[in-house]
């Protein structure tokens, strides 16, 4: 039986049926990071206090990778023939913080700046045992 | 400012594709600058030196002569060239010399730079998931700069069918084939909205500038170029970088911001007293957002400049008069030293096929990269 391991720990919530980014929130600048941090970089105040980070938001920016990435860093196992170019965004989530993020498309006439997004999981590579590796994503939200 | 610091030698190894190692190139460039300058690698008594990828720059001491001045090496990121020419004007206005060499060189592997996340301060999962790419970075920051300031395609093509041109007149360069606007646009997408010929390719090359105490420096040349300002920044809160996972809505300037604005204040001059400018041109939006950046215009007002043709050699602000960083790629160790290197040759008028066609007595240079910090130079006749 495969299971679904999440790429890191601690990067959201996981199982969950509504999984959310989990962030750190530092209360005397109101700064929001992603991922947990240790200092405020604005302050450099070190009180943060984790927080679980709004599942919906807005598209702030976003491409589409057209080529296969190095490896490593790049965990995914396609090859040049099997790489099916990912979106990639960015998501204003509330007036908390913008999150960077694979998007669940790349079609570029799917895509526009300002519309609503919503976090999904989904599997980007496998491991050595055949065991999904998950990791977060945005999706258009579907009217 | 007072005519404090000088150039008086500027040497350069062609960028490109080469079989002699990085090191070799520069010190090819360091003999060329020092036959320019009309003096011996004696006469210089500090230098500083980087690559990012092909050496520790003090070991070229070995081809040069053991004469034994103090060389420091300097590692900066795509800022490398442009930190070596702040700390060799900084150690001349300090007293602690009187001639010096900034020099900097690279070779990297052909292909999009693969670094390792936690040089950056990013965990593993980053990379692992496809999104530790610059290129990536490039693309979403132009495309909220077009739609909220309605920049057009056409004019992303415009910048590189611009540079390609400026290079294909540059002896120098690597790209010497002009492209035409339909070449470029309809190129493999790379990163949307950016095409293969928007981008620069990581390359090799190598460059080095003498500089010495303005009082002196008409010793050894005739034709010296003064530096009236080098100025770094690093990024403050709220800009937007290569490899950010997180972004504040509380949205701040970018590090070429404040970077360009010290430069000029340094200077005692404004931007609209440049008579040309060298601005980073990673790719073709980058140029586009860094006039705005620098202080040379309004954000979207690049779509009519470029457009109508502003920032060509014979335009009323000419910009990348070598090419920028597409023609030449980009040897990130040399890439803000040849900005430097190009203002002095037109500077002086010995620019040759890409010589701006109108009297010119300033410039200015911009060169910025990750992770965020910007070098910024004044430079007059």
């Amino acid at each position: 039986m495969t299971k679904q391991i999440p790429v890191a720990e601690e990067l959201f919530t996981w199982p969950s049926d509504s999984p959310q980014l989990i962030g750190t929130h530092y209360p005397d600048s109101g700064v929001t990071t992603f991922p947990q941090s240790t200092a405020c970089p604005k302050t450099a105040a070190q009180n943060g206090e984790r927080v679980l980070l709004p599942r919906v938001g807005k598209l702030w920016s976003w491409t589409i990778q057209g080529f296969l990435p190095k490896s490593p860093p790049y965990a995914g196992k396609e090859t040049p023939k099997t790489f099916k170019p990912y979106g990639v965004g960015y998501v204003q989530l509330a007036d908390e913080v913008i999150v960077e993020s694979r998007l669940t498309t790349a079609e570029a006439s799917e895509l526009k700046i300002g519309m609503d997004m919503e976090l999904v999981i989904i599997p980007f590579s496998t491991d050595d045992d055949g065991n999904e590796l998950v990791t977060y994503a945005f999706a258009p939200v579907k009217k | 400012m007072a005519e404090d610091v000088a150039i008086i030698g500027i040497g350069m190894h062609p960028f490109g594709r080469h079989d002699n190692t990085g090191m070799e190139q520069g010190a090819y460039a360091a003999r060329a600058a020092l036959k320019d300058a009309g003096c011996d690698w004696s006469d210089v008594n500090y230098a500083f030196g980087g690559s990012s990828a092909a050496g520790n720059a003090d070991t070229m001491v070995s081809a040069l002569g053991l004469t034994g001045l103090p060389f420091i090496n300097v590692a900066n990121g795509c800022a490398t060239g442009g930190s070596a020419l702040i700390s060799a004007y900084n150690a001349i206005n300090a007293g602690a010399a009187d001639v010096c060499m900034a020099i900097g060189f690279d070779k990297h592997p052909k292909g999009a730079f693969d670094p390792d996340p936690a040089d950056f301060g990013l965990g593993k999962w980053y990379g692992d998931t496809g999104l530790m790419l610059t290129t990536q970075f490039f693309g979403m920051k132009i495309q909220r700069y077009m739609d909220q300031y309605g920049i057009s395609a056409s004019t992303l093509a415009k910048v590189a069918v611009k540079n390609f041109h400026n290079g294909s007149l540059n002896e120098n360069a690597w790209r010497r084939k002009p492209m035409t606007e339909d070449e470029v646009l309809n190129a493999l997408m790379l990163s949307n909205p950016l095409t293969q010929y928007m981008f620069c390719s990581p390359g090799e090359g190598g460059v080095a500038l003498i500089l010495a105490r303005g009082d002196i420096a008409k010793k050894f040349q005739k034709k010296p170029v003064y530096l009236r300002s080098a100025v770094l920044r690093s990024r403050p809160f709220g800009s937007f970088e290569v490899f950010n996972s997180w972004l504040s809505p509380d949205r701040g300037n970018s590090p070429s911001v404040g970077a360009a604005a010290a430069a000029f204040k340094m200077a005692g001059m404004s931007p609209s007293e440049m008579d040309i400018a060298q601005v980073q041109d990673t790719e073709s939006g980058a140029e586009i957002m860094h006039m705005a950046e620098c202080g040379f215009c309004e954000d979207g007002e690049q779509e009519d400049l470029i457009q109508s043709g502003a920032t060509n050699l014979d335009g009323r602000l000419p910009i990348n008069t070598d090419g920028g960083c597409l023609a030449n790629g980009e040897p990130v160790g040399a890439s803000g030293l040849r900005q430097v290197y190009e203002s002095a040759l037109q500077l002086r008028g010995d620019a040759g096929a890409h010589q701006v066609p109108k009297p010119i007595k300033t410039a200015f240079t911009h060169v910025y990269g990750a992770p965020g910090i910007s070098a910024c130079t004044v430079l007059s006749r």
